[in-house]
């Protein structure tokens, strides 16, 4: 699903565009963990959490993660908005909690990140 | 490139870490994943070498003390050697299941400290080892074999 797709349907306001929203998003790792999105997150995948801070966007750098999305419509602090600029990440705030968030997606055909890779 | 450094180290750095220090937390495994990069690495390494240094830094900035991230790329191998001067590593054999964290409330309110640091190096690692000392510190050194000779990319 394109990201641009995502942000209308959880109606996200776009902080950083990153690649543009035209890229495609595979799959979800919804975690608050950042371990786990290392543990488990894949290339091209979209990270949900309700972290608000920097290590986010350096765990989607690692990752090959193109796009996070803030849940809760928490606020988006420079230092995050700014490294998410640096190294052309995509970040999108909803105010929508992860748990919402993730389930509208499900129902719209999107899968975690475990499950996509044990259908490939 | 010329002969000589493909011969031996093509290239090194190093990057100094501090407990607490969360502002430049994953700086070093960036920019060790941006040199791997330019050198040309297969892709799977790179996303392979840059987790595990990634994970091995938050150690470091967790629970070590102070310390510092070395790395070095021959055409065989790229070594990863973290060294901390914190309180060392108890029972190596729980640090290493998947879960089982000292990590204090306020990493986890951070999004660390979930147990999965170690078991994670190992899992993308080709080569692991743990040398702790309690009191005094720990060493991590963390190999990937290169299969491929590593090829800048051209535009």
């Amino acid at each position: 699903m394109k990201l641009s797709e995502i942000i209308e349907i959880v109606s996200a306001i776009v902080i950083n565009e990153g690649k543009g929203t035209s890229i495609e998003i595979v799959s979800v790792c919804g975690t608050d963990m950042m371990s786990d999105a290392l543990r488990y997150a894949i290339k091209d995948a979209m990270l949900i959490t309700s972290l608000n801070q920097p290590q986010v966007i350096r765990t989607a750098e690692i990752v090959d993660i193109p796009a996070v999305l803030v849940v809760l419509g928490k606020p988006i602090p420079y230092d995050m908005a700014n490294l998410a600029k640096e190294k052309n990440i995509a970040l999108i705030s909803t105010k929508y909690s992860l748990f919402t968030s993730c389930g509208i997606l499900y129902q719209h055909g999107i899968r975690s990140c475990l499950e996509h890779q044990s259908n490939r | 490139m010329n002969i000589n450094q493909i011969d031996n180290v093509i290239r090194e750095g190093s990057f100094q870490l501090f407990e607490g220090d969360f502002t430049n937390a994953g700086a070093a495994s960036s920019e060790l994943k941006n040199v791997l990069k330019e050198i040309g690495v297969d892709e799977n390494v790179i996303r392979r070498a840059s987790i595990a240094a990634f994970e091995a830094e938050m150690n470091v900035i967790i629970h070590g003390v102070a310390g510092t991230l070395f790395y070095s790329i021959t055409k065989e191998e790229i070594r990863i050697t973290v060294t901390d001067i914190g309180p060392g590593i108890p029972d190596i054999n729980l640090a290493m299941q998947e879960g089982y964290s000292t990590a204090p409330d306020w990493v986890r309110e951070m999004g660390w400290g979930a147990g999965m640091g170690l078991p994670n190096i190992k899992k993308n690692a080709d080569s692991f080892t743990i040398d702790t000392v309690l009191g005094e510190g720990t060493t991590l050194e963390i190999k990937f074999y290169l299969k491929y000779f590593p090829l800048p990319k051209v535009d």
